[in-house]
Order: C-alpha cells, then sequence, then structure tokens
C-alpha cells in the first residue's frame, strides 16, 4: 500500500478528510483538545482508545452530528462545514452506529433506500428499481442479504450488513463504523473485516471506531490513538505491536491478559439442573441447563448477547418462570421462590443494566444502596427506615468501594459510568451473599475502574463465596473464570476448566461451532 | 329478528365516524403519536358542522367548517407534545374534557339551547343513490343510499393505504413511528411530518363529526360522540394501524352499533343494546391482547 504512510511522506495522496485542531467541549469535559485526523482513500484507519478518550466525539464530528468548538475539515479538498448527518450523507460520509439505525418493521430494501428513494411520478416508490438496487449491491460485496426480509427477523450481524448497504446506497465514499464487532461472533467479525478490505480496495475510506487491541491489529493500515480528548499518535499499524497500542492509549505498560490466581472450589452452592426458560415461540430461551457453581470459584459464562444467558441469569435470580429443572441454593431448592426469597436465602444480584434494573437513575445514592438492605438492619422504630442508618450504610459502601461522589445526597445517575457501577456492585457484596451473580459487571465502564471490579471479585470469591460471571468480554471470561460455560442457541454448549479454555475454543462454540 | 340489508345498511352508516377517527389514529400511530384526542377532536367536528350548516344554509359548508375546527383543534395536540415535548396521552385526555365542555358552553351560547339543537331548518346532507349499484339484488340497497362522506371514507382508506404503502411519504412516514432518530439521520423532517399527520388527523376526525351529526342524524347533542373517538382507539390497535385493518375493526363495531339497535326493536332494554359496541370492544381487545402475548411471550415476562 501506498497510501499508509503518516501524512509527512510526500507520496501520500491527498487525504480525502483532514480533520484538523477539533475541539469539543461538554459541560466539565473536554472531549477533544485539538485533535488532527486524515483519512486517505482505500485506507482501514483505526480510531482508538479508552471509553471517554473522546473517540465517539471525533466520530460524530465526522458525520456531522456535533459542531466542534473550533477545528476545520477538509473533505475531497475542499473546507467543509456539516451542519447534520443528512448534509454528512450527502457529502458523502456515512455512519454505522453501534446502536443501530434501523426500522425493524420494514424490509431490508425499505430500510436501504429510505431517505435516498428511487421513485415513479407523483411520489410513488418504485419497489423494484430498489429491490434491484439492493440485490445489486448485495451481489456486489457479497452480503448475503434477502431485499424482503424483515429487519426484526435479522439476527444482529445481519442488520449490521443492512446499516453498510445504506451506506453504499447512498454512495457514501467514507464509512464510520462505530464499535462495530461489539455485536458480532469471531466469524461475523471476520466476515465484516472481509467486506470492510473489499470497500478499501474500491478506494473508499474506513473509519474503525473501536477499543479492540487485536482487530486493529487485523485489518487496519493505519491507526490513530486518542487519550483523554488528545491525539496522542499515529501509527502504521504493520510497524506496531499490541503493546505499543496499549501503551498509547492507557499511558502506561498494561498487563493486557491479566489472568487472577485459581480459586479452590468448595461446596456447591449454586445447582441448575436440566432448566428450560420458555422463549418466543415454541423454542426455549434456555434448553436444558445444567451446571454447578461451588463455594470459592468463579463460573463464566460466555456468548454473544441473544443466545440464552440473559434469560438463564432471570430465571436464577427469579425475575423469569422456568417451564421446567430445578435451581437449588446451597441444597435447597429456589425453582419458583420469590426474589425476596431467594436473596434471603443467600443470592446478590448486579444486573446487566444499571439504569433499567440495578439502580434508580434519579433517586439519590444513599437511597440506591440502601435497596435490599430495606427489610433488615436500615428500619428503626416502628418498621420506619432511619436516615442516619441509610447515611451511615451508604458511606461504609462508598469508602469500601473507593465509590466518587460529591455526597450522598447525589442522584446516582450524575456520576459516571464507572462509579455507578462500582457502588451497585458494592451494594451487591455488602449482602456477603453465598452466591453473587454478576452479570457485564465492566460493561460502559473505563478500564481503571474495570481492573478495581475485577479484583473485587476476584477477593469476593477468595472470601470463599460463589460467582456466577456472566459477560460477553472474551478477556473478562479468561482472565477471571475458574470454569467457563458458552451459551449457544439456548444450550450450554460447552464446559471447559480454565486451562483448556483457549480463546480459540470459547470463540468457536459461541459461534455454535463447538466440536 | 332476520339478518338482512338494512342491517348491514344501518351498519355501513353507524361505521363511519368510527373509521374516519381511526383512520387519523392510524396515522398518528405511524407518525410514532399515540393519539387518544380522537373522541374530543370528533365532538368539535359535530358542533362546528351543525353551526356551519345553520348558519350558512349549506350543509356542505358544515363540512367545511367541521375539518378546519377539528384541525384547528388538533393543533393543541401538535404544539403540545411535538413542540413543547408533552406526553401525548396526558395531552389528550385534557381535549377530551375541554371539547365536552366547550361545545356545551357553545352550545348554550350560540344556540341558546342546553343538551342538544335540533331545528326542520338544519339542513343535513343529502343521500346518494348510486345509480347502477342500486340495482344489484341483496347488495344494492347495502351500499347506495347513505351520506357522500360514507363513500367518502371508504375512498379515504384507499388513499391512505396507497400514501402509507406505495409511496415515499408513506414509507418515510411508517419509519419515523418506528425509530424517529434514525429517520431524522437520514433527513426526514420529523417536527413538520408530525404536525402534518396530526392536523390532517384532525380534519379526518372531523368529517367523522360531520358525518356524525349530518349525516348519521340531523342535530347536535352534549357530548353526541358517545365514547366512538375511543372504539376508534380500540379499532386502531385490532387494525394494527394498517388502513384496511383499520376499516375492518370498524366495521366490527359498526355491526355491533346496528345489531344494538335492532335488538332494541325487539324489546332489550335500551341500556343493555347501546352497550353492544363497548362489550365488542372489551372482547376485542381481550381476544387482540390474548394474540399479542402469545406472540412475544418475552415481554411483562417478570411476574412477581
Amino acid at each position: 500500500m501506498t497510501n499508509t504512510d503518516n501524512g509527512t511522506n510526500h507520496t501520500t495522496p491527498r487525504p480525502v478528510v483532514r480533520l484538523r485542531g477539533i475541539t469539543v467541549r461538554y459541560p466539565g469535559v473536554l472531549a477533544n483538545d485539538g485533535v488532527d485526523l486524515d483519512l486517505a482513500a482505500g485506507e482501514i484507519h483505526a480510531l482508538m482508545g479508552e471509553n471517554g478518550a473522546g473517540k465517539s466525539t471525533l466520530a460524530s464530528v465526522l458525520y456531522g452530528a456535533r459542531r466542534p468548538d473550533t477545528g476545520t475539515l477538509d473533505l475531497f479538498g475542499a473546507p467543509t462545514r456539516l451542519a447534520s448527518p443528512a448534509d454528512a450523507i450527502a457529502a458523502g460520509i456515512g455512519m454505522v452506529h453501534q446502536h443501530f439505525m434501523l426500522f425493524p418493521g420494514l424490509t431490508v430494501a425499505e430500510n436501504v433506500v429510505y431517505g435516498a428513494e428511487p421513485l415513479h411520478r407523483f411520489g410513488v416508490v418504485d419497489r423494484a428499481a430498489a429491490r434491484r438496487a439492493v440485490a445489486d449491491l448485495v451481489r456486489r460485496y457479497g452480503l448475503d442479504l434477502d431485499p424482503d426480509a424483515l429487519v426484526r427477523d435479522l439476527p444482529v450481524g445481519v442488520r449490521q450488513r443492512v446499516e453498510i448497504l445504506k451506506l453504499l446506497h447512498r454512495g457514501a465514499r467514507v464509512l464510520i463504523l462505530d464499535e462495530p464487532t461489539a455485536v458480532l461472533t469471531p466469524g461475523e467479525a471476520d466476515r465484516l473485516f472481509t467486506v470492510l478490505r473489499g470497500l478499501a480496495a474500491e478506494g473508499r475510506a474506513v473509519l474503525l471506531v473501536t477499543h479492540k487491541l487485536g482487530e486493529v491489529l487485523a485489518v487496519s493500515h493505519r491507526v490513530t490513538v486518542l487519550r483523554d480528548g488528545r491525539r496522542t499518535t499515529v501509527l502504521r499499524t504493520e510497524e506496531t505491536t499490541a503493546g505499543d497500542l496499549a501503551a498509547a492509549m492507557t499511558g502506561r505498560d498494561l498487563d493486557l491478559d491479566v489472568v487472577h490466581p485459581p480459586g479452590t472450589p468448595g461446596e456447591p452452592v449454586l445447582e441448575v439442573r436440566e432448566l428450560t426458560v420458555a422463549g418466543r415461540g415454541t423454542k426455549p430461551a434456555v434448553d436444558a441447563a445444567t451446571f454447578t457453581v461451588r463455594a470459592g470459584e468463579i463460573v463464566g459464562i460466555a456468548g454473544v448477547a441473544g443466545n440464552g444467558q440473559a434469560e438463564l441469569v432471570a430465571a436464577v435470580v427469579g425475575l423469569r418462570r422456568a417451564r421446567s429443572g430445578v435451581v437449588r441454593l446451597r441444597g435447597e431448592e429456589i425453582t419458583h421462590a420469590p426474589v425476596a426469597d431467594r436473596r434471603r436465602r443467600g443470592l446478590a444480584y448486579l444486573p446487566e443494566d444499571r439504569g433499567e434494573v440495578g439502580a434508580a437513575g434519579q433517586a439519590s445514592l444513599a437511597d440506591n444502596l440502601a435497596a435490599g438492605f430495606h427489610r433488615g438492619p436500615l428500619l428503626g422504630r416502628f418498621g420506619f427506615l432511619s436516615p442516619t442508618a441509610l447515611t451511615r450504610h451508604a458511606r461504609r459502601i462508598i469508602d469500601r468501594f473507593r465509590v466518587r461522589t460529591p455526597d450522598t445526597r447525589t442522584p446516582i445517575a450524575a456520576l459516571s459510568g464507572g462509579n455507578q457501577q462500582k457502588a451497585v456492585l458494592g451494594r451487591e457484596l455488602a449482602h456477603q451473599a453465598p452466591l453473587l451473580v454478576a452479570e457485564q459487571p465492566t460493561r460502559g465502564v473505563d478500564i481503571g475502574a474495570v481492573q478495581a471490579i475485577h479484583a473485587e471479585l476476584v477477593a469476593y470469591r477468595d472470601a470463599g463465596h460463589a460467582v456466577l460471571l456472566v459477560s460477553a468480554e472474551l478477556s473478562e471470561i479468561r482472565g477471571l473464570s475458574d470454569r467457563v460455560l458458552v451459551c449457544y442457541d439456548g444450550r450450554v454448549v460447552a464446559e471447559w476448566d480454565r486451562d483448556e479454555a483457549t480463546e480459540h475454543r470459547i470463540g468457536l462454540a459461541m459461534a455454535g461451532e463447538a466440536g | 329478528m332476520t339478518i338482512d340489508p338494512a342491517l348491514f345498511s344501518a351498519a355501513l352508516r353507524a361505521l363511519t365516524p368510527i373509521l374516519f377517527a381511526a383512520l387519523a389514529g392510524a396515522l398518528c400511530q405511524r407518525a410514532g403519536i399515540f393519539n387518544i384526542s380522537l373522541e374530543g377532536t370528533m365532538l368539535v367536528g359535530c358542533f362546528a358542522g351543525v353551526a356551519g350548516s345553520w348558519f350558512t344554509g349549506n350543509p356542505w359548508l358544515g363540512v367545511a367548517l367541521a375539518v378546519a375546527a377539528s384541525a384547528a383543534f388538533s393543533l393543541v395536540l401538535a404544539v403540545g407534545s411535538v413542540s413543547l415535548g408533552g406526553d401525548a396521552i396526558v395531552i389528550s385526555v385534557a381535549m377530551n374534557l375541554l371539547a365536552v365542555g366547550l361545545t356545551a358552553f357553545l352550545l348554550r351560547t350560540v344556540f341558546g339551547a342546553q343538551g342538544s339543537f335540533s331545528d326542520p331548518e338544519l339542513r343535513g346532507l343529502d343521500r346518494v343513490r348510486l345509480p347502477l349499484v342500486e340495482e344489484i339484488p341483496l347488495l344494492g340497497p347495502v351500499l347506495s343510499g347513505h351520506s357522500p362522506l360514507v363513500y367518502v371514507s371508504w375512498l379515504a382508506v384507499a388513499v391512505t393505504a396507497v400514501l402509507l404503502y406505495r409511496c415515499r411519504w408513506g414509507l418515510r412516514l411508517r419509519g419515523l413511528g418506528e425509530n424517529p432518530a434514525a429517520a431524522a439521520s437520514l433527513g426526514v423532517r420529523v417536527t413538520r411530518q408530525r404536525y402534518l399527520v396530526v392536523v390532517a388527523g384532525g380534519g379526518l376526525c372531523g368529517l367523522g363529526g360531520a358525518q356524525l351529526a349530518l349525516g348519521n342524524v340531523t342535530l347536535f347533542a352534549e357530548n353526541m360522540t358517545a365514547g366512538r373517538g375511543w372504539i376508534a382507539v380500540v379499532a386502531v390497535m385490532l387494525g394494527a394501524a394498517a388502513p384496511v385493518g383499520v376499516f375492518l375493526a370498524a366495521l366490527l363495531f359498526g355491526l355491533a352499533e346496528a345489531l344494538g339497535f335492532r335488538l332494541q326493536g325487539l324489546g332489550l332494554p335500551q341500556q343493555a343494546t347501546d352497550a353492544a359496541p363497548y362489550v365488542v370492544t372489551l372482547i376485542a381487545l381481550f381476544v387482540s391482547s390474548r394474540r399479542l402475548r402469545r406472540r412475544d411471550p418475552v415481554e411483562g415476562a417478570v411476574d412477581r
């Protein structure tokens, strides 16, 4: 490739995108601080950084959703101002969002042409032409899509292809993809990379926004690294290593594969036998799952979202009814027990979604931390909650888990994601329950908080408690788990001790190709 | 009791106001606005229709005034929910209460009447006889001899269907309701589109009101819509906000109302027969919610 130089070389073709000195201020935060970015035709350019480093802000400037406070954009050599995403699309820049911007009730063809419809007279949509245009694109890029399928019936990986088609239909020459592999199996991710390489080979520019080192090294030509809103470096991928990139992202040499020492399993705490949970239609969401979690061990459940893990956890903690099977906690059957009963018998639960289930956003930190303790220790005289006990209880958790907050009266939603999560985790750990069910414990939190949360989970295990961990992050599963289970299509398709659970094997099992 | 053409003819008459309002509701639903102000908006149309016809002596000017008044009334919902970001349900409830009070007040101040206003001089819409259709045995008497607005409502079903499923405008509207953020990102002017749909829906409700007050009967009575706007809301759900589905749902309610009248003739107490459309509504809601639940057991699965 001749166009992968770092911008100082005179043989570099004029970049199609030239961002200079982009600065974006949010209240109290400098999200982008004088950032430069060049994209050349024909290159896949990775934009890397930790959560909160300013990647998404920079991407939103480029596709017109955010006006920078200062800074300029040259597009195809001409100074350009983008007032809206619609402007950006018209100028040839398109974005595939992390949360897809699709219409589930419309067909693939309708989604693709939406906003740029081929027409007969009088505003009547030329549906044959729309279908033909989509079929052409599908064939040209080997995307394997049925133009007449309803988007709501498609799996996530396929919906992403619809998003890409949308951009191609509009003739986008610059494609931005925000964390595109977050929802994909390793196999699907490889297919996506093949498509991206094809697009770049045609002379389009691809900006891949990601924090995953592996995919940056696998697919990109150049990398721009952001840290704390500033650009730390631009590198040619072939001249760099994972260690270099990690150091550029975090500013420190990070041990990328922290593997905690194994635990010492004791008595079974959670026993799940042939657990089946009803799903949509006749197919169960969880199909005869059987496993055991012992005291002093962390059992990790890996799987692509939507393969039954969420329903399995819901049935274990009592938020979904089990159709058949048995769940036992410390030898006692709790299959159909109410939630309060399960908690009393020794179950704590860190839910996947702290915004929806784990916390009440507008309620104060103290109130949030009191939840679950309100039936016992926080009651004062006559069965009323005692405000002093509430505050004292909250203080204990805040100090113990280093939650950064102005005071205990702050609404929990005002804290950063990492601090919210530490607070909710602290609350659940404070129960000292024999079983902790932790669902996606580090989703959306920064790397410092990730390490703190991981250390807490391991310490909890070492204190002799059982932990059931559900995570979509392979590194988290492998770094923490004493045993690894893989969910695919509602079934537990694999169970390995930590030494047997290689990334490769887990990846295959997650894609349903377990041997 | 016999099943005869007159029964179906009555059903078609009864369904028309519901159908107009339900089409309005379906359009709003597609735009992502849950419009339950149909009842009040239609009532405003009833009053404006009667007033327009009375003061001009021309029922068609009454229809025009009904459309204009209802469209203007629906601006309350458009401004409140689209521009000011208020809750459409709360605003709609307030509009329904306002419409009852406002029309009763105007009835007294404009016509000096209380409870209801009718006069031999008040001109309603003439029935249209369809020349050839009329001759068809059985079907002829059912289809012919209605107020022109009955035929307009059928036309409105067809036009709405073509707009929704064949035109660019409809494609964009269907997407808008499902994912407004995505529609906006693709250049759809969300605010403008929603205003247009809410106000056009108001106009449709006005046609429904005009049919009720100048077609089905020729009078205005306080709260004369008597729940038809609410039945229209149910028809929108039952018909999945599709024009033809909504038509079939409205037909069901029209039949129920016509049957109710018929049962009255058989000596059943009026209170019981008047309840027929509402009983059908309840059954329809029950059946459709069961069907929905079967299709999607994941939502609402938390049972304690």
